[in-house]
């Protein structure tokens, strides 16, 4: 009996420090989200206030300011929307089909130096956005493509493609290679094999890559920031530097824009994690 | 007609030569297994037959048609893969159809034929089911409703059953052979258990280190094996085979100092002094009172049990002849102990002799 009860009480001693790591993690990952979202809602005097106020005042005004025109702390919302859109869905919808090739050429065939190329790749994901923001802005300003959608899609694809290869390699490398056989038994070409068989097996790896291209486009800024100066190109996180000015930043107004910012984000990671799940049901061939 | 010919077929990975020019002539209907111990080159030549390999050198033709550099789609194959290789993402239904549906059939066409397969295999109740949902016997039968749907000319087995459990398999093997009845298309099957190459061939093609050894019926293979190779891969338990001395013309100087005459039909194709090895089948030793009433020149031993394996009709028992292990049968059998010293009769007109050199029969 007592052996009984110390043994039930270990368990729930774990199982209670479990749930105190397991909130300890997902308040680090939470909180400051939920900073921004609280913050967007709030006066600025609330928000600078020292001590903190702990009973917020709700507020639109930051919403309706950034809305509003220029003089009246308005900033071009609709055009950091849309160039951020044009930028992040072309880009992923490249870097994809490029990035699938490169996967399943990885996955599939045998070639020489292959082993070379996958480290290389990987090699290139190593090494940090900013440090070539430099050589980028020269190039680009030299070609004459600097400040232009073109130029940062040209960027994010770059950057995108070694991981979508990484991602998408293993993905295909799942899939036995029986199922596009038996499909070119069956009357396929290679390339219907592919896109009828292979494709939808690995939709949900095309899917899983497809996100993180998606939001690695979505949120990055630092290259943006240098490669991109006027409305008609500055994506949604460089659109937050004009809350700054020079002596004071409008923390109200740069959250309400960032929650703008999450929230197709959101919308889209929630969207895709169905086909997430979905398209793990493997089963066709013996495991 | 549907021949199948393979002229000269070689195939390399890299430096490696994998099979070495066979010459194979498959019959229109003709139910061919190959069969050999795993690297043999049996897979690599059905994937030749199939195009899923390219040919290296030497001609595959498919109904006098050289399809040497055709793709799969286009040589009306089809194939059953080990692991079944269904279309995961699909229902039985639409696995079963894919291959019409890929040739852009009518809709009626492609449900009447689906229907027709999975009448004569049994998959009725599953067309809705997707592959995971079902067991492995079932995913098997899917497999080859999806080879039969498209009313190929020939059909391509690759190890099948071996990812089945014992009893499906047997089940399995009956409704191949059934199938094969009822469809009487020519079918290439590999597969590396002897007992699957035995109960469904008409004809054994016997692969090893990429050339064939022995092409013939089972039962060809099985009394007449032209090497210790086939006589040992061939049967179960695999033929006996003791080494020993060719002494005169027409006795064998057994390792241990036994004697045995010369089988009859090595009878004057033996020289004085040859090495030999000296083969028969555990049924064709067997000990007095339990053994098949046959005509012909025997050979008495009492030898010693060692172990005993009983089966039920029958019970394999161990024992040794001149140090070599050697397994033998006891018919209606009663318990015996190991230890036990039994009169054994060796039928000698079935016994084999192979010479130790080469490993080949010796037989008139």
């Amino acid at each position: 009996m007592d052996r009984n009860q110390t043994h039930r009480n270990r368990k729930r001693a774990l199982k209670t420090l479990h749930f105190i790591a397991l909130f300890a993690t997902m308040s680090v990952i939470c909180i400051p989200g939920l900073w921004i979202v609280l913050n967007s809602f709030r006066p600025t005097v609330e928000i600078m206030a020292k001590p903190p106020i702990w009973t917020p005042t709700f507020t639109l005004d930051h919403y309706r300011a950034m809305f509003s025109g220029a003089g009246e702390g308005g900033v071009p919302v609709f055009s950091y929307f849309r160039n951020s859109l044009i930028v992040s869905v072309v880009s992923t919808a490249i870097a994809i089909l490029i990035g699938m090739s490169g996967g399943y050429a990885f996955a599939r065939y045998r070639f020489k130096g292959k082993a070379g190329y996958f480290v290389g790749l990987m090699l290139f994901r190593a090494v940090p956005g900013v440090a070539l923001s430099l050589p980028l802005f020269i190039v680009f300003a030299k070609v004459g493509i600097i400040d232009t959608h073109f130029g940062l899609i040209l960027v994010y694809v770059a950057l995108n493609v070694p991981f979508t290869i990484w991602l998408t390699d293993g993905f295909f490398r799942q899939i036995p290679k029986e199922l596009h056989e038996a499909a070119e038994i069956d009357g396929c070409t290679r390339w219907q094999a592919f896109w009828k068989v292979e494709f939808p097996v690995a939709r949900s790896g095309v899917a899983s890559a497809a996100i993180f291209a998606f939001l690695t486009s979505w949120n990055e800024f630092a290259l943006a920031s240098q490669l991109t100066r006027s409305v008609g190109s500055k994506t949604m996180p460089v659109g937050l530097l004009d809350f700054t000015a020079e002596f004071t930043i409008n923390w109200g107004g740069m959250c309400a824009l960032a929650v703008l910012m999450i929230v197709p984000a959101l919308i889209l990671t929630f969207i895709v994690q169905k086909h997430l799940i979905a398209g793990l049901t493997f089963g066709g061939v013996k495991g | 007609m549907t021949e199948v010919n393979l002229s000269k077929v070689v195939k390399f990975y890299g430096k490696h030569r994998a099979v070495h020019g066979i010459d194979l002539a498959i019959h229109d209907g003709e139910f061919v297994v190959l069969v050999g111990p795993s690297g043999c080159g049996k897979s690599t030549t059905l994937r030749m037959i199939a195009g899923l390999e390219d040919i290296s050198d030497g001609e595959v033709s498919i109904g006098g048609r050289v399809v040497n550099d055709l793709p799969p789609r286009e040589r009306n194959i089809s194939m059953v893969f080990q692991n079944y290789a269904l279309y995961p993402h699909m229902t039985v239904r639409e696995n079963l159809g894919f291959s019409l549906k890929v040739a852009k059939k009518e809709e009626t066409e492609i449900e009447k034929a689906v229907d027709e397969a999975a009448g004569i295999l049994g998959l009725d109740e599953l067309m809705e089911r997707k592959p995971a949902e079902l067991s492995g016997g079932q995913r098997q039968r899917v497999a080859m409703g999806r080879a039969i749907v498209r009313h190929p000319d020939v059909f391509l087995f690759d190890e099948p059953l071996s990812n089945l459990d014992a009893k499906l398999r047997t089940q399995m093997r009956v409704e191949i052979k059934k199938l094969h009845q009822k469809v009487g298309n020519t079918i290439i099957y590999v597969t590396h258990d002897q007992v699957e190459a035995m109960t469904l061939a008409d004809r054994i093609v016997l692969m090893q280190d990429g050339y064939i050894v022995q092409v013939g019926t089972p039962l060809e293979l099985f009394n007449a094996p032209v090497n210790t190779f086939v006589a040992s891969f061939i049967g179960s338990p695999p033929m006996n085979l003791i080494d020993g001395t060719v002494s005169g013309t027409d006795t064998i100087k057994l390792a241990g100092g036994l004697d045995v005459p010369v089988p009859a039909a090595a009878r004057g194709q033996v020289t004085d002094g040859q090495k030999v090895q000296f083969g028969f089948r555990a049924d064709n030793l067997m000990p007095e009172g339990h053994a098949v009433q046959e005509e012909g020149e025997k050979a008495n031993l009492e030898l010693t049990v060692t172990l005993t394996e009983p089966l039920g009709t029958e019970t394999v028992l161990f024992t040794d002849i001149a140090g070599t292990e050697v397994q033998a049968k006891m018919l209606n059998p009663r318990p015996v102990r190991p230890g036990e010293v039994l009169k054994f009769r060796l039928m000698l007109d079935k016994c084999h002799v192979f010479d130790a050199n080469t490993t080949e029969a010796i037989r008139g």
